[in-house]
């Protein structure tokens, strides 16, 4: 099984961490995982996306042009990456600050719009976990890893700091794959 | 999973050093390496060992030839532009007969060209670098996991030979993270009767690079041929479907790396390739390259240069009725898999009828 | 009858390359004196700099590693660090030090690497015959300032003790020179600090000895020493310039 997939945002928004957990998740069931931060001079203006690949096989490139996924999470991000995105494949959008109006010139491509912010409230009450909301709903739409392996990626991918807030994070991430 | 851990790239070097019993570390902050002194300078000193931020990359590397001259395990660490300026302590070292380990995580020139990952340092790496006759050994990884396993042979094959070794990886090796496994490193006991540490109830020792007297240089520049001659039981390199291959694409590195994807994808559409990473740039695996061509005809260099490496492939496989076509693409952005699938295509329909 | 005058044991016993009249023979014996006083000759790592003071590795009878032109203080912090309980050395001349090594001195002063510096200044690059260095006095004819050095285009003579003096991490700093008795007297004494900071841990120990170059300055082994006191004490005074006891 093969799976790949930018995650793109604005710095803060958590696209780095949630990259970071997806790729604990692999690694929890025993898959191949790259992991590929934007670094340097792009990472000026405040812009930050990652590229994760996970496999059963030996991964060759960690860069990718066509991503079979995308999670955008801001309009700079959907202009960027939603072109390349394949055919076939799918995006997850941040709704919260993506309109429909945003998606018109992407409309032949499939995605789902989920309203990252309201979902984590709901979910975790806590509305700085729309990243674990999007994450969520990626992993239940493309079957790559399962949620039963978040506990584990959340415990090894997050700070000792913030593992009392690991059961939040899970209800996060439940909240982001009921809804897609 | 307990034995897994994600990993930067560049954090794994340093983690390769110390587990490979590094107690020195020198360098100075340059785009896109500056994980490894950060990670030196934060666990280094618990480690028993030392770690100072020079003044300048051309006395981070003064700084490795001390150290080196009295048989510590040492290293430092640079970009391109930083290697460059190295170069003269890379010389001296090399004449001196010091170890030292050198990483290069090399990006875009020339000048300062940009922080993209590039492959433009080869003949940097491979022909010396600096000034006179002499080689540095060049070990080139193409995954998080080798840039550990091959931190640590470096430390080995530098005492092995009492000569510098360079690590070379680029932007993307270094910036990348992948699972790792910290293999535990054996080690290996060398020769120190060289070193200096105070001529008590011995001799004292002179460790110099000047050979003032008739004939003295030419048999230590022949000494240092033969050394250099003997480096090659070491080489490293790793094929991929050579059984049925009709075209042969030999690549190094992070670009080795994303071709695996490329060829992947060419077999999917029945083009017949296989893959040679020479993983010992210094010294390059000529006679096996060259073996490959006594059954497969035709090759393909592809490097993020204008070309470099190919003269090396050339220099392998030339002589044997064979073509050697060419994909260079400059430093500027990361080049994809299906850019490089591409080219390939190209150049298989033009060789293979 | 009771010996009174030897070869320290510190010094092989080789004739030296030095020209004759050059005070380099007398700087040597100098710092091997204080090699064996200390009893330093069996825990020493010198580094050998560039320049007519290369061949300290033939002279002295102690371990010595060569650097590149100028980088002997960066040499010597990496060999430090690794061996602490070693007693490590630099000796050098000014073009080595002053001009393309100005950066590795400082810093490694700066840091107080435990290090001894011993800076021989004779105004002029010796080995490669006699081009001016940033020591060269106003005035001063060498190969590559044949109508003599001018202020205007080549600055003024660099003084580096009082730069050395002027750094945090520096422990003892010194001038002396070798031209009369009594100056190479005081000159020993300074040279005793300079390794007595290292010794006792205390930080970096600098010695600076001004000295001639007969063969470059054009001049019989005379003239060039009364040189040092008509023109060269006066602009570079001697004296401690930091760490008296």
């Amino acid at each position: 099984m093969y799976f790949d997939t930018i995650i793109a945002g604005f710095g803060g928004q958590g696209v780095m961490l949630i990259g970071n957990i997806l790729a604990y998740a692999g690694i929890a069931e025993e898959k191949n995982v790259t992991y590929m931060p934007v670094y340097g001079v792009e990472m000026r203006g405040g812009t930050a996306n990652c590229t994760i690949v996970v496999s059963d096989d030996e991964i060759g490139s960690p860069i990718i042009q066509n991503p079979v996924s995308a999670i955008i999470m801001n309009v700079p991000s959907l202009d960027k990456f939603a072109p390349r995105v394949k055919d076939d494949g799918f995006m997850i959008i941040n709704s919260t600050l993506i309109t429909e109006e945003d998606m018109k010139p992407f409309n032949s491509k499939t995605y789902a719009m989920v309203p990252s912010r309201d979902i984590a409230i709901e979910s975790a009450g806590n509305e700085k976990l729309a990243n674990m909301v999007v994450l969520g709903a990626t992993i239940k739409k493309s079957g790559i890893v399962q949620l039963s392996s978040m506990e584990k990626a959340l415990t090894a991918g997050l700070d000792k700091r913030y593992h009392h807030l690991i059961d939040a994070n899970l209800k996060a991430l439940q909240g982001g794959a009921d809804f897609v | 999973m307990a034995n897994k851990e994600l990993v930067k790239g560049n954090e794994a070097i340093a983690m390769g050093a110390i587990e490979a019993g590094c107690k020195f570390y020198f360098g100075y902050p340059i785009t896109p390496q500056n994980e490894i002194p950060e990670y030196m300078a934060k666990n280094l000193d618990n480690e028993g060992g030392t770690f100072v931020q020079a003044e300048s990359e051309v006395a981070s590397i003064n700084m490795l030839l001390g150290a080196g001259s009295t048989g510590s395990r040492a290293m430092t660490s640079s970009s391109s532009p930083g290697i460059s300026l190295k170069q003269e302590g890379i010389s001296y070292m090399c004449g001196s007969q010091i170890p030292g380990v050198i990483v290069n995580m090399s990006r875009s020139g020339p000048g300062l060209g940009g922080i993209s990952p590039s492959q433009g340092d080869y003949f940097q790496s491979t022909r010396g670098g600096g000034h006179g006759d002499y080689r540095t050994m060049v070990l080139a990884p193409a995954s998080v996991q080798e840039n550990y396993d091959l931190t640590m042979k470096a430390f080995d094959l530098s005492d092995e030979y009492r000569n510098p070794v360079l690590v070379l990886g680029d932007a993307l090796l270094g910036q990348m993270k992948e699972p790792i496994t910290r293999n535990k490193y054996k080690k290996k006991e060398y020769k120190q009767d060289w070193i200096l540490d105070g001529a008590k109830g011995r001799e004292r020792r002179r460790i110099k690079s000047l050979y003032l007297a008739d004939g003295d240089l030419t048999d230590h520049n022949w000494m240092l041929f033969e050394k250099y001659e003997s480096m090659k039981k070491d080489i490293m390199f790793e094929t991929k479907y050579l059984e049925d291959s009709k075209m042969v694409i030999v690549a190094f590195g992070s670009v080795a790396r994303i071709l695996k994807s490329s060829i992947a994808m060419a077999r999917e559409q029945g083009m017949k390739v296989g893959l040679f990473r020479p993983i010992t740039l210094y010294p390059f695996p000529t006679e096996e390259l060259s073996k490959v061509a006594d059954s497969i005809k035709n090759f393909m260099s592809i490097e993020l240069s204008t070309g470099q490496m190919i003269e090396d492939v050339k220099l392998s496989v030339g002589a044997q009725n064979t073509t050697v076509d060419f994909y260079g693409r400059p430093p500027g952005s990361i080049p994809s898999p299906d850019e490089f699938l591409e080219e390939i295509k190209t150049i298989y329909e033009k060789r293979i009828k | 009858m009771k010996q009174v005058f030897k070869r320290p044991e510190s010094l092989v016993d080789v004739p030296t390359h030095f020209c004759p009249g050059c005070h380099h023979g007398t700087i040597h014996r100098l710092v091997a004196e204080c090699l064996d006083h200390y009893g330093l000759r069996d825990k020493t790592i010198g580094v050998a700099s560039v320049g007519c003071s290369v061949f300290m590795y033939d002279y002295f009878d102690v371990d010595v590693v060569e650097a590149p032109h100028g980088r002997a203080p960066a040499v010597a912090t990496g060999v430090k660090r690794s061996k602490p309980d070693h007693f490590v050395m630099t000796y050098q001349g000014d073009g080595d030090l002053a001009s393309i090594g100005a950066a590795e001195i400082i810093h490694a002063a700066n840091r107080g690497e435990k290090l001894t510096v011993i800076f021989v200044n004779n105004t002029v690059y010796g080995m490669t015959g006699g081009q001016m260095a940033p020591t060269t006095m106003i005035g001063q004819e060498t190969t590559t300032s044949p109508y003599g050095r001018e202020e205007e285009s080549a600055g003024p003579p660099i003084r580096i003790a009082e730069i050395m003096a002027g750094l945090g991490g520096t422990s003892f700093v010194g001038r002396g020179a070798v031209d009369t008795p009594k100056n190479l007297m005081k000159a020993k004494k300074m040279l005793k600090r300079a390794f007595e900071v290292q010794i006792n841990n205390e930080g970096f120990g600098f010695m600076e000895f001004l000295s001639t170059c007969p063969t470059n300055w054009r001049m019989t082994a005379e003239k060039a020493n009364e040189r040092i006191a008509d023109e060269l004490i006066p602009y570079f005074p001697l004296g401690v310039f930091k760490g008296d006891k």
